[in-house]
C-alpha cells in the first residue's frame, strides 16, 4: 500500500510536466526552475556526504532502494526535459521563420513596383484576360 | 483597372515544378495578381512560376506551407488595392472557376470569409479513407474552435483584407489549416464573430495529386501539431 505514494507522485510529476507543456512559461517558471536547479545542487551535496539520505527518503515513499528512487526520478525528469526542448524548438522555429520571411520579402519589389505587375498592366492583362470572370 | 485588382491568388510552391506552369497560367487568365511563395524548392517550381506570370517570393530555405501563407499574406497586404485575398494550392486540385464564384460570394459583402469544402456536392471523389480522416478532422476542429464547417483541410479559401490583416499563422507544417479555422472562430469584429459561409468546390483528385497529398501517417503528425502548439 506504500507503494502508492510513489506512484502518485510519479503521476503528479509527469501530469505537471504535461500540464507545463500546454500552459504557457515565462519568468516565473524560469525562476522555479532556477530554485529547482539550486536545491537539487544542494540535495546532491549532502547525498554525497551521506549516501544512505536516498535510501531513506525512498522507504519514506514506498520504494526499496534509493537507487530506484533515482531512476523513476530520472525518468520524470528525462520526460520534463523533452517537453522543454520541444518548447524551446518551437520558439525558435517560429522566430527564425519571421527572419526568414522578411528575408524573402525583402528580396521581392513590393506589389506596387514590381516588374510582372507593371509589364503586364493594361495591355498583357487584356490578352491574357479575354473574360472578365465578373461580368 | 480590371475588377480582380482587388484580389490576390496566394500560392504555396514547394516542388511542383510539373504542374505549376499550367496552375499558374490557368489562375493567371482569370487574375492578374497571382503570388506563389516558393518554400525553397530544389526544382525549377520557381523559376517556372515566374515565367507562367506570378510574383514570386522565395523563402531562402524551407519552412512549410503554413509559413509560406503567411508569407503570401504579408506580400499580399502590402498592396492597398487588395482587398480579397485566396489561398490556392499549387499542385492543381483546385480549380479556378470556383475561385470565382467564391470571389462572386464574398463581394455579396455579407461574409468576410468563404471557405471551400469538398463536401458540399459530390464532384469531388475522395477516397473512403481520405473521406473519413478528413471527417474526423473537421470534427476535430469544429469540436475545438466552435466553428460549424464541413472541410477544415481544404486549401480553398477567399478571406477579405480585415481577416487577413489579423491572421497570424505560427503552424509552419500542416496543421495551419485548422489554426486559420481557429483563428477566425475567436476573432472578432467589434464584438461580433468573423461571418463565414462555405462553398462547394471541387478538389481535382489525379495520380499527381494522391501521389503529393498527405498520407495517413501524417494525419497523425497534424493531430500531435494541434495538441501540443
Amino acid at each position: 500500500m506504500k507503494q502508492l505514494t510513489i506512484q502518485l507522485l510519479l503521476i503528479a510529476g509527469t501530469l505537471a510536466i504535461s500540464w507545463r507543456l500546454l500552459m504557457g512559461y515565462g519568468q516565473k517558471a524560469q525562476a522555479v526552475r532556477r530554485l529547482g536547479l539550486v536545491a537539487f545542487a544542494a540535495f546532491a551535496i549532502w547525498s554525497i556526504l551521506d549516501p544512505t539520505v536516498w535510501t531513506r527518503l525512498a522507504r519514506m515513499v514506498g520504494v526499496d532502494r534509493g537507487a530506484d528512487l533515482i531512476l523513476y526520478g530520472l525518468v520524470v525528469a528525462f520526460f520534463g526535459f523533452v517537453v522543454t526542448s520541444f518548447r524551446r524548438f518551437r520558439d525558435m522555429e517560429i522566430r527564425y521563420t519571421r527572419l526568414a520571411r522578411r528575408l524573402a520579402l525583402r528580396e521581392t519589389p513590393s506589389p506596387t513596383e514590381h516588374p510582372t505587375l507593371l509589364a503586364r498592366g493594361s495591355t498583357d492583362a487584356a490578352a491574357t484576360t479575354p473574360t472578365d470572370p465578373e461580368s | 483597372m480590371m475588377e480582380t485588382d482587388d484580389a490576390w491568388l496566394v500560392m504555396p510552391l514547394y516542388n511542383e515544378a510539373e504542374v505549376i506552369g499550367g496552375v499558374v497560367s490557368s489562375a493567371r487568365a482569370s487574375f492578374r495578381k497571382v503570388i506563389c511563395v516558393d518554400d525553397g524548392s530544389s526544382d525549377d517550381s520557381a523559376a517556372i512560376a515566374e515565367d507562367a506570370g506570378a510574383v514570386v517570393v522565395r523563402h531562402p530555405i524551407n519552412l512549410g506551407q503554413g509559413a509560406a501563407l503567411q508569407t503570401g499574406f504579408d506580400y499580399a497586404l502590402q498592396d492597398p488595392q487588395m482587398v480579397y485575398l485566396v489561398t490556392f494550392d499549387a499542385d492543381g486540385q483546385h480549380q479556378v472557376n470556383d475561385v470565382v464564384a467564391m470571389l462572386a460570394r464574398i463581394r455579396r459583402g455579407d461574409v468576410e470569409v468563404v471557405f471551400g469544402s469538398r463536401f458540399l456536392d459530390d464532384r469531388s471523389r475522395p477516397s473512403a479513407l481520405k473521406r473519413a480522416v478528413l471527417r474526423m478532422a473537421v470534427a476535430y476542429t469544429n469540436l475545438t474552435t466552435g466553428t460549424r464547417l464541413t472541410d477544415a483541410h481544404n486549401g480553398l479559401r477567399v478571406l477579405h483584407r480585415s481577416v487577413v490583416e489579423r491572421l497570424d499563422i505560427t503552424q509552419n507544417r500542416m496543421a495551419h489549416a485548422s489554426e486559420i479555422v481557429a483563428q477566425i472562430g475567436a476573432m472578432r469584429f467589434d464584438d461580433r464573430p468573423v461571418r463565414y459561409v462555405e462553398e462547394p468546390v471541387h478538389v481535382l483528385y489525379t495520380d499527381y495529386t494522391r501521389a503529393k497529398g498527405q498520407s495517413l501517417w501524417n494525419t497523425v503528425n497534424i493531430l500531435a501539431e494541434l495538441i501540443w502548439r
